[in-house]
Order: structure tokens, then C-alpha cells, then sequence
């Protein structure tokens, strides 16, 4: 007689697999639930206990402090909404600037490490470890101590071209006034770009068909200067220099790069360029030798190696940990609350100060930096999607 | 869905759990004599409010303060501890519950007094807000500093009153916002700035312990606000506010009476009723306070009445040389008044 | 008969050639050269005179090393002790002295393969009871230390290896609970990875040190320092995941396969198959976070911990000392080197080894 069976089917709840996949998610989503809400908890007693609201609504309140330097017009009257527009203003300033310095920096040293000289590459190759070995913080104070004491005050200060300045104040620097006839410049100037890329894909398109190369750079040049330059000439050449003059304490008219600023753009391009460096190293070298053995044996010379077939496949690769770099720069921007510059971390930590509204300016820096980080990951996913190897 | 049925009931039982639980007050008091010491937070270096010295102990009219209640407490000044805190910790490490009690020459306000969720012990400084400037440049009042870099901590009064009084006079100016104080002064000190803000006490601290040479700053003679600098404690707790503010009140009054740290012991023989009961040889005032009732005595045995307080570290033999001025005795043209020990 | 080429003899080596390949092979590397030897002898000789022919070694005050026009080592001489300890107490100094050399010999002995595996786990959990007895003391006939006095350069250890020995399982669990294919898991793992990561490092030690004693019960209160060591585990552990999840990545599909042929249940695969083989590759990302958060360690100077920056800023206040602040930074920086240094040639000898 056979073994009677177990009726063929499920077996008990405890034993099927997907149902325990649920209770282990729904405990684990349970938890998370309790812990939060418990923290809840006694953050309400907390802020209850001590007499203190909660609520977003202090944003609209007048900020009553003073913010320098400001890229939008800012008066202590406005709320503290806007002043934290002002420092955000701030911030992203320091990133793009940062950004753009860092990897030019980036892709000479890590160029540069890949010289044939030695003394170049060991000079290079000690750059980059001592900067990625010190504290991004402990720079920052060098670089500031330096810009400070470095230079006279404002009354002596040294003139380094009309019109330029350098005092412990910082560098003031003239700035093109503005007149309505700009409008006119820079139409020509935007026109005169999107005929120079009209002119590189007419180019290509022609030496695919025909072989025959154009001189496009020297081409796109012309169209990119003279245009602007005519209609600059034609409108009477109306250019007048806000220039920086000494008025009592410091200087007035032009722009004024405070050593704050300085120091701190500094500091993150001279930091971040030493793991950009390496980044670009380990790109280029990724690329296999027989490339550019290949190259060089179809005649192409040296520099047009590196430009034509190296460095367009070693950018793919790059571009991962480059996002992550530019990331790093846009989060280190917050070291300025130790040295005095006012981007947003340092503009809301006053707020919080100011208002005892602890967690929601919290929040709103959290948030803020948050969709920084996320805007900039998803533009760097982008043109990462773009310049990938399509496979077949 | 089965699932999403044990899912839910998951969640409410867990949430009932925890919103059952009811607040529980938490007395600074109760605190304070279980882990033994007094924590309060003071500066991190301005000379004679709250300054570590050369073995890392505090010494100030801030700490002097501190170690009074420490007395009145615990019994001995000695058991205290100092967090030092820039102006932009402050607050938070009081709203925290890291310290008992803020002494850190801040100034009374009302959004700080509710919104903020902090009560004020009577004020142990009256100060104004002024400006410092190096000798050299010439200046012989605020109403030039126009278009000037003016040195701020953020995160104070300080730095709303100078936009508000530049605004009034229509002015404009370059704020240099540090939130260390040291590097502050350095920057003031190296001509990154023209001016330096703050109480004016603090003005003459930093000119007294920063400056390579005292005479070569001088502090102008405008007074743009009024700066009460007062210890502060938190809401909600009754029982600790009230120490703090009558350990303040006994040393004004210590001082009302006449009697110094020296002259306590003979003070305990006195006859005049509102001595005996401030020294607690009347009992009473000790218990109502939940106190021991040598409170008193112990606080000015240990630390002093205020006028000790204030020329032992403000006064005219040190490097501040600060007058009483509004900080004197009530009945000698200052403010400081005691309210009645009875 | 076919001729074969045949390279050229060797040359024997000489300066001269040495010289011709390296520094001067072409116009442009000739140009560089040149260039940078300029700068070099512009530069290096005023620096030495600075840092060395004109320092001061002993002198009593910072105006005295200003009078002899060079650097004032005598600051570090005088001042070493509390740059490295802080407030520590005095006599109590060997505590923390013998704490830093606890922690080297930890990481060192991490480094040993031969270790790794269960003699490992027992050394970290034992030298963190260590750790934490030494320092603060209580027992043992110790004196009891505040933790608000651990200052200097144990307290960025403590914070960091501590940091990281307590992030690295929270690490590995974050890294398996993003590739789960359960929906709940991994939603929350990418939630808590990318929050991390998308955070700025000093927003994260202000949470700690402001937001979160908001969010205990009242009456309970936690020192400072075991909130920031909180933060660095928490933020440690989205990036830590990450380099764990790019070893799992790495891993062929076949071995999971393989693993679960053989009927090992989803935990005895991990730890048994794919964790090893994982974490072996993930490595020199793991070293490199490591490196990132022990440098990370001096930020603490902003939430009010006293670490070596602070407690330079405490020796350049004292009025004796008010200019030596470059001399500090030169310390401090050099302390950090070595150990950042020591660190990322281990993590590149191992890259090489594979």
C-alpha cells in the first residue's frame, strides 16, 4: 500500500515563501513606522514642554540681517524666505564656478601626471597627494589666513591694472556698465554661435560626403566675434567701465571678490581638481594602448591622438565618478560656515538661530541640499546617456 | 489582501503604544543633583564674562555666575561644568537639555523670552551695543562709518541692531560674518575690517585680551541699543527658573546688606530679620526654594555678593576697568536691585 | 633564410641619458622642465630658510621666533601635548595615548588577510570595550574621564574607526537590502542611501548635534560625542553600502546560481559565498571611504567637539602664541597625512596584488 498523501498544494502560511516575504517587509515597514513616530513623539512633548510652535510660517517674517555679498537685491527688510534665496544664490554660484575651474584643473593635472617628464609628473603626483590627504577644512584655513594677511588695506592698496585693486578687502575689479544697445551685442552674438554650429554640421556632413576638410574652428571664430564686434562699432561703441573707486572705507562701483569667496572657490577647485586628476588618469589609461597605437600608426600626430580618439572614449568612463566629484564640490560648499561666506548653510543656520525654529529650517536645508544633490545627478545622467556606447 | 490586513494591524498596534505614553515633565532640579554638577553654557573666550585660563578653567562674570548657582545647589561652587558654545550653538545646546543654564552674556528679548521657549533670570549686566576702531583711522563717530566692513557674530542681536541702525541713518555697509569668535577678532585685528559690533563690554573684553596694544583702539561713544545680558533657562520648568533667578537676587542683595564673602560668618550673628532670613538662619525661604537653607551663605561664602563678582572680573583693577555705572546698586544711581527675601 | 630583427644592445645607463629621456625628450617637456626648475629654485630655498634655517625649536614666545624671522616650532614643542589630548587631564595622559596605539594596531591587523574572519571580530569587539574603559575610565581603579574631554587626535580616531567598525554591518545589510527583489526592502535601502549621500556631511553633524536631542525623551540626554559617533555611523553607512553593493555587482551571476544549487538558504549564501568574495573586491572603494570619513572627523571643530583644529585654535589664542597658527596647521595636516598616506598605499598594494 502506498504512503498516503498530503493533498498536493500550499503548504502552511509559515512555510510559503511569499508570505513570508510580506511579514518580514511589513515588520520592517512597522518598525521604521514606530521608530519615527515615537521620535515624533517626543519631539511634540519636547517643543510643547518649552513653549515653542511649530509651523513654516516664520518664513515670512522680516530678516532683519544683513547679507553680503548678495547677487539679487537684498535689504535686511525682506523675509527670511528671500534671504535664504540669497544665500541658495550663493551656493550655486560657488558649485558652477567651482565646477568649471575644477575640472580644467582636473584635466591638466591628470595630464600632467601622465607626462613623459618626471620632474612634471612627480611634482603633479605630489600635489595630488598631499591635497587629498589633508582635510578639505584644514585648507580651507590656510587659503583664508593666506588671502588675508597677504594683502595691504583698502587705502593702500596695490593696483594691479587701472582699475583693478587688491586689498585685504579683496580684489575689486571693473564691470562693464549697462546700456540698452547690449541687447543688440549680445542678439549678434547668440546668432553668430548658432551659425557656427550650423557651420560645424554643414562641415562634417560635407567632409563625410566629400572627404574635404573645412577650417571650422577659424571659420566659427570669425562668426562668433565679428558679428558682435560690428554691431559694438555700428551702435557707437557704447562701453563704459563701472570703475572701482576708493570712497571712504572701501571701494565703490565695479565688483568686489571678497578673500571669503575667493578662498573658499579656491580651496574646492584646488581640492577637488587633485581627485579629478586622478579621475582623469585612471580614464585615460583605461583606454587600451592599441588605440592609440592605432593612431599613431594611421598618421595622426601626437596632441591629435590624445583629442581625436583618446580622450573621447576615456570621458565615457569618466563621467560616473566625475558626477560624484561635482556632487563632493557642491556639498563641501557648506564648509564656507567656517570661514565666514555667506552661502545657504551659513544663511539658514543664522535663521535657526534667530527663530529657535530648529526642525523646520532643518528640513528646508535638508531639502534643499537634497534636490541639489538629485538635479545635479539626473543632468550628469543625461549627457552619461548621451555619450554611452550604443551597442548593436 | 491578507497581507495588507497584518500590515495594518501591525501598525496600529505599534502606534497605539507609543502615542499611550504620556508626557513626563522632567525637572532640571531633579537632574542636576543626580549627575552631581551644574552645566552651563558659557563663551567660548571673551575676557571677563567667560574665558578658560591657562589650566582650562573658566573664569568670567558669566562663570562667576554659574558656580554661584552651583552653591546655591549643590552646595559647593565648584561643582560645575562649562560647554563652551559660539552664538550660533547657544541656543540649541539649551533647548537640548545638554545644559542646565545658559550664561553666556545673551541678551533679553521678547521672541527670545516666548518664541524662542526660554525664561530670563534677572539681568547681571546692563550693556549697549557699540562699535571699536582701530585709532588710526580717524574716525570720531558711528554716523561715519558709511560704506564700512563692519566685524558681526551671527546669530544675535548684534548683528539685527546694526542693520537697523544703519538703516535708520542711511547708510550702508559690508558685514563680515564669523561665527568664531576668535577668528572674528583676528580679522578685525589683521584691518580685514573697520569696525567691530558687539555689547559693549564685549568691545572692551577683546580690546583688553586681543589687542597687541590697548591704546591703539578706541571705542566710539554711541550707544545704538540696549543689551540686558541675563542667564537664561527653559520653559517649563518653575522650580529651576526660580533658583536661578533668587541665587541673582541673593547676591544683589548680599550686596544691599553690606555683606562680602569675608564678613558672611559674622553676618550669621546679625540681628536684622531680612538677614537672618537670607542666610537661612530664619528658616523657610531655603525649603521653599527645594534648597538646602544655607543657600545663601553658601553662595556668598563661595563666590561672593555681585560687587565682588563684578571687580573681580570686570571691575577697575583688571584689564576691562568697566565703571559700575547702570550695573551699581539701585540707592547709588545703577539698576541692580534685590527683590525682598521674605 | 630569413633575417630576424634584433634589438639594439642595451646601453649601460647613465645620468646624462637618464636626464635626455625623462626631463628633456621633447621641446615642450624641455620647456616644462626648465620652467619648474625656475619656479623650484624660487621657491624652495626661502621655504627652507623659513622652516628650517631660521625656526625657532625653543623660545618662549611666539615674538621671540618672529625676531629670528622664521617658523616657530617651539609652539609645537610647548603646545604638542594639548594638540594631541585636549583637555584631558594631565597625569591621565597615557590613557590616550595607549588608545591611539590600540586603534592603529586594530586597523593595522585589519589589513592582515590572515586574520580576517572570526579573530578579527573578537580583536575589534575587545578593543572597543578597551576603547571605551581606557578613556573614560570609572573602573579599574581609573579615574572617570567626561566624555567632553576625549579632545585631539583619539577623538578622531575613536569617531572614525568607531564609526566605521559599527557602519560596516549596517553597510553590508543596506547594500543586500538594495538588490533584494523584495519591494519593501530595497524602497527602503535606496531611500536611506541616497538620503545620505545627497547630504552634505555638516548638515548631518548639525542634525546630530541640534536636531537630534530634540528627539529623545525628556529627561534623557545623550553626550555629544556618542551623537556625532551616531551621525558618522549613519552617514559612513550609505557610502560604505555603495562600495559593498559595487563588490556584489562585480560578482558573476553563476556563483549565486551555484551557491543556491547547493541548497545554502539566502543567508548561508551571503556569508558563506558571495559577502567574501564580494568584500574582497569592494576593498579600495572601502579604504577609500574610510580615508574620506577620518578626514571627515576634523569638521567636528563646527558642532563644538574639540579635535586637533580646535585645539590649535586654543594654543593660537593664548596671547604668548597669537601668530604660530601656520606652524599648527603644519602639524595638524602632517598628522592627517600620514595616516591618510599610510592608508591609500595599503588600499593601492592591494589593487596591485590582484
Amino acid at each position: 500500500m502506498s504512503v498516503p498523501s498530503r493533498p498536493l498544494g500550499r503548504s502552511a502560511w509559515w512555510n510559503d515563501e511569499r508570505s513570508r516575504e510580506l511579514l518580514f517587509q511589513a515588520l520592517i515597514v512597522a518598525a521604521v513606522i514606530a521608530i519615527l513616530a515615537y521620535l515624533g513623539h517626543n519631539a511634540t512633548v519636547n517643543l510643547r514642554r518649552q513653549g515653542i510652535g511649530f509651523g513654516f510660517g516664520f518664513l515670512g517674517h522680516e530678516a532683519g540681517f544683513e547679507i553680503s555679498p548678495a547677487l539679487i537685491p537684498y535689504t535686511p527688510a525682506d523675509s527670511y524666505a528671500y534671504a535664504m534665496l540669497v544665500g541658495l544664490l550663493n551656493t550655486l554660484l560657488v558649485a558652477a564656478i567651482g565646477i568649471v575651474f575644477a575640472t580644467v584643473l582636473g584635466l591638466v593635472v591628470g595630464l600632467l601626471r601622465l607626462s613623459g617628464n618626471w620632474l612634471v609628473a612627480r611634482l603633479a603626483l605630489g600635489y595630488v597627494e598631499l591635497i587629498r590627504n589633508t582635510p578639505l577644512v584644514l585648507q580651507l584655513f590656510v587659503w583664508w589666513k593666506l588671502l588675508q594677511i597677504s594683502a595691504p588695506g583698502p587705502r593702500a592698496a596695490w593696483q594691479v591694472l587701472p582699475g583693478v585693486f587688491v586689498s585685504n578687502r579683496g580684489v575689486a575689479l571693473p564691470v562693464p556698465e549697462y546700456d540698452p544697445g547690449f541687447r543688440w551685442v549680445l542678439a549678434a552674438l547668440v546668432v553668430g554661435m548658432l551659425a557656427s554650429i550650423a557651420l560645424a554640421r554643414w562641415a562634417r556632413w560635407r567632409q563625410e560626403r566629400t572627404g574635404q576638410p573645412f577650417p571650422v574652428l577659424a571659420t566659427a571664430l570669425a562668426l562668433i566675434v565679428l558679428p558682435p564686434a560690428i554691431v559694438f562699432v555700428a551702435l557707437g561703441a557704447p562701453f563704459r567701465l563701472d570703475m572701482p573707486q576708493l570712497v571712504g572705507f572701501n571701494f565703490k562701483g565695479g565688483v568686489t571678490v571678497t578673500p571669503e569667496f575667493a578662498a573658499l572657490v579656491v580651496g574646492l577647485v584646488v581640492y577637488t581638481a587633485a581627485f579629478i586628476g586622478e579621475i582623469v588618469r585612471g580614464g585615460i589609461q583605461a583606454v587600451s594602448r592599441g588605440q592609440s597605437e592605432a593612431a599613431l600608426a594611421l598618421g595622426l600626430k601626437r596632441r591629435h591622438v590624445l583629442r581625436l580618439v583618446v580622450l573621447p572614449q576615456a570621458v565615457r568612463t569618466m563621467i560616473p565618478p566625475l558626477t560624484s566629484e561635482y556632487l563632493n564640490l557642491t556639498k563641501n560648499s557648506t564648509l564656507a560656515v567656517a570661514i565666514g561666506f555667506a552661502e545657504f548653510f551659513s544663511v539658514a543656520n543664522t535663521i535657526l538661530n534667530q527663530t529657535g525654529q530648529a526642525i523646520e529650517a532643518m528640513t528646508l536645508i535638508a531639502a534643499v541640499y537634497l534636490s541639489l544633490s538629485l538635479g545635479l545627478s539626473l543632468l550628469m545622467n543625461v549627457y552619461n546617456r548621451r555619450v554611452a556606447l550604443v551597442e548593436r | 489582501m491578507r497581507s495588507l490586513k497584518w500590515f495594518g494591524f501591525a501598525v496600529t498596534a505599534v502606534l497605539g503604544l507609543v502615542w499611550g505614553d504620556s508626557a513626563r515633565a522632567g525637572p532640571t532640579l531633579d537632574g542636576v543633583k543626580s549627575r552631581g554638577v551644574v552645566t552651563c553654557a558659557v563663551n567660548t573666550g571673551l575676557a571677563g564674562f567667560g574665558m578658560p585660563d591657562q589650566q582650562g578653567d573658566y573664569k568670567g562674570l558669566d562663570a562667576d555666575t554659574c558656580r554661584a548657582i552651583a552653591a546655591a545647589v549643590l552646595g559647593d561652587a565648584k561643582k560645575v561644568k562649562f560647554i563652551p558654545t559660539t552664538t550660533q550653538q547657544r541656543f540649541t545646546v539649551l533647548q537640548s537639555g545638554e545644559a542646565d543654564v545658559l550664561t553666556r552674556n545673551t541678551t533679553w528679548t521678547v521672541l527670545r523670552d516666548t518664541e524662542q521657549g526660554f525664561n530670563f533670570a534677572p539681568v547681571t549686566y546692563y550693556d549697549g551695543q557699540g562699535f571699536m576702531v582701530a585709532k588710526k583711522a580717524g574716525i570720531k563717530s558711528a554716523k561715519e562709518l558709511d560704506g564700512a566692513t563692519i566685524c558681526v557674530q551671527p546669530g544675535t542681536t548684534t548683528e539685527l541692531n546694526l542693520a537697523d541702525y544703519f538703516r535708520t541713518n542711511r547708510m550702508t555697509f559690508k558685514p563680515l560674518v564669523v561665527e568664531k569668535l576668535a577668528e572674528l577678532e583676528n580679522a578685525f585685528f589683521s584691518g580685514r575690517c573697520d569696525a567691530y559690533t558687539t555689547d559693549r563690554s564685549g568691545l572692551a573684553a577683546t580690546r583688553a585680551g586681543k589687542a597687541s596694544n590697548a591704546d591703539d583702539y578706541v571705542i566710539l561713544p554711541e550707544v545704538i541699543s540696549k543689551e540686558p545680558l541675563a542667564p537664561a533657562v527653559r520653559h517649563g520648568d518653575d522650580e529651576w527658573f526660580d533658583i536661578v533667578k533668587w541665587t541673582i537676587y541673593a547676591m544683589i542683595g548680599a550686596e544691599e546688606k553690606g555683606i562680602t564673602s569675608g564678613s558672611v560668618d559674622e553676618a550669621l550673628k546679625s540681628e536684622d530679620p531680612d538677614v537672618k532670613r537670607m542666610l537661612g538662619v530664619t528658616p523657610g525661604i531655603g525649603k521653599a526654594l527645594h534648597l538646602d537653607e544655607k543657600w545663601a551663605y553658601n553662595v556668598i561664602k563661595q563666590v561672593g555678593n555681585y560687587g565682588e563678582v563684578f571687580e573681580r572680573n570686570v571691575g577697575s583693577r583688571t584689564p576691562l576697568k568697566l565703571e559700575r555705572g547702570l550695573n551699581g546698586l539701585w540707592n547709588q544711581g545703577g539698576l541692580m536691585y534685590a527683590m525682598p527675601f521674605r | 633564410m630569413a633575417e630576424t630583427a634584433q634589438a639594439a644592445p642595451a646601453r649601460p645607463p647613465s645620468a646624462f641619458r637618464w636626464l635626455r629621456a625623462n626631463l628633456f625628450n621633447t621641446p615642450l617637456s624641455s620647456a616644462l622642465t626648465l620652467l619648474v626648475l625656475y619656479v623650484l629654485i624660487k621657491v624652495v630655498p626661502p621655504l627652507v630658510d623659513w622652516a628650517i634655517v631660521n625656526a625657532s625649536f625653543t623660545a618662549p614666545n611666539e615674538q621671540a621666533c618672529a625676531a629670528r624671522g622664521g617658523a616657530c616650532w617651539a609652539f609645537i614643542a610647548e603646545w604638542y601635548r594639548f594638540i594631541l589630548f585636549g583637555r584631558y587631564p594631565h597625569d591621565e595622559q597615557w590613557r590616550p595615548a595607549i588608545t591611539v596605539l590600540l586603534l592603529i594596531v586594530s586597523l593595522v591587523a585589519s589589513c592582515d588577510r590572515r586574520l580576517w574572519g572570526r579573530p578579527l571580530a573578537l580583536l575589534w569587539a575587545a578593543g572597543v570595550i578597551a576603547v571605551i574603559v581606557l578613556m573614560g575610565g570609572g573602573v579599574l581603579g581609573l579615574p572617570w574621564v567626561d566624555t567632553d574631554q576625549w579632545n585631539g587626535l583619539p577623538l578622531a580616531l575613536i569617531l572614525a574607526v568607531g564609526g566605521l567598525a559599527l557602519a560596516f554591518p549596517l553597510a553590508v545589510a543596506l547594500a543586500l537590502g538594495r538588490q533584494s527583489y523584495m519591494l519593501g526592502i530595497r524602497a527602503f535601502s535606496v531611500a536611506y542611501i541616497e538620503f545620505f549621500r545627497g547630504l552634505p556631511f555638516i548638515i548631518v553633524l548639525f542634525m546630530a548635534a541640534v536636531l537630534f536631542p530634540l528627539f529623545l525623551p525628556p529627561g534623557v540626554s545623550i553626550a555629544k560625542l556618542w551623537r556625532v559617533e551616531v551621525a558618522f555611523i549613519l552617514f559612513l553607512a550609505a557610502y560604505l553600502a555603495e562600495a559593498v553593493r559595487g563588490g556584489l555587482q562585480a560578482i558573476p551571476r553563476g556563483q549565486y546560481e551555484a551557491a543556491a544549487a547547493l541548497g545554502l538558504g539566502y543567508w548561508r549564501q551571503m556569508r558563506l559565498v558571495i559577502l567574501p568574495q564580494a568584500l574582497r573586491i569592494a576593498i579600495p572603494p572601502l579604504v577609500g571611504t574610510f580615508i574620506g570619513g577620518f578626514k571627515d572627523t576634523a569638521l567636528v571643530i563646527i558642532v563644538g567637539l574639540f579635535d586637533l583644529l580646535q585645539d590649535v585654535a586654543v594654543g593660537t589664542n593664548d596671547p604668548s602664541w597669537r601668530g604660530a597658527y601656520i606652524e599648527g596647521y603644519a602639524f595638524v595636516a602632517a598628522i592627517y597625512f600620514v595616516f591618510c598616506y599610510a592608508m591609500s598605499r595599503y588600499s593601492r598594494s592591494l589593487e596591485a596584488r590582484r
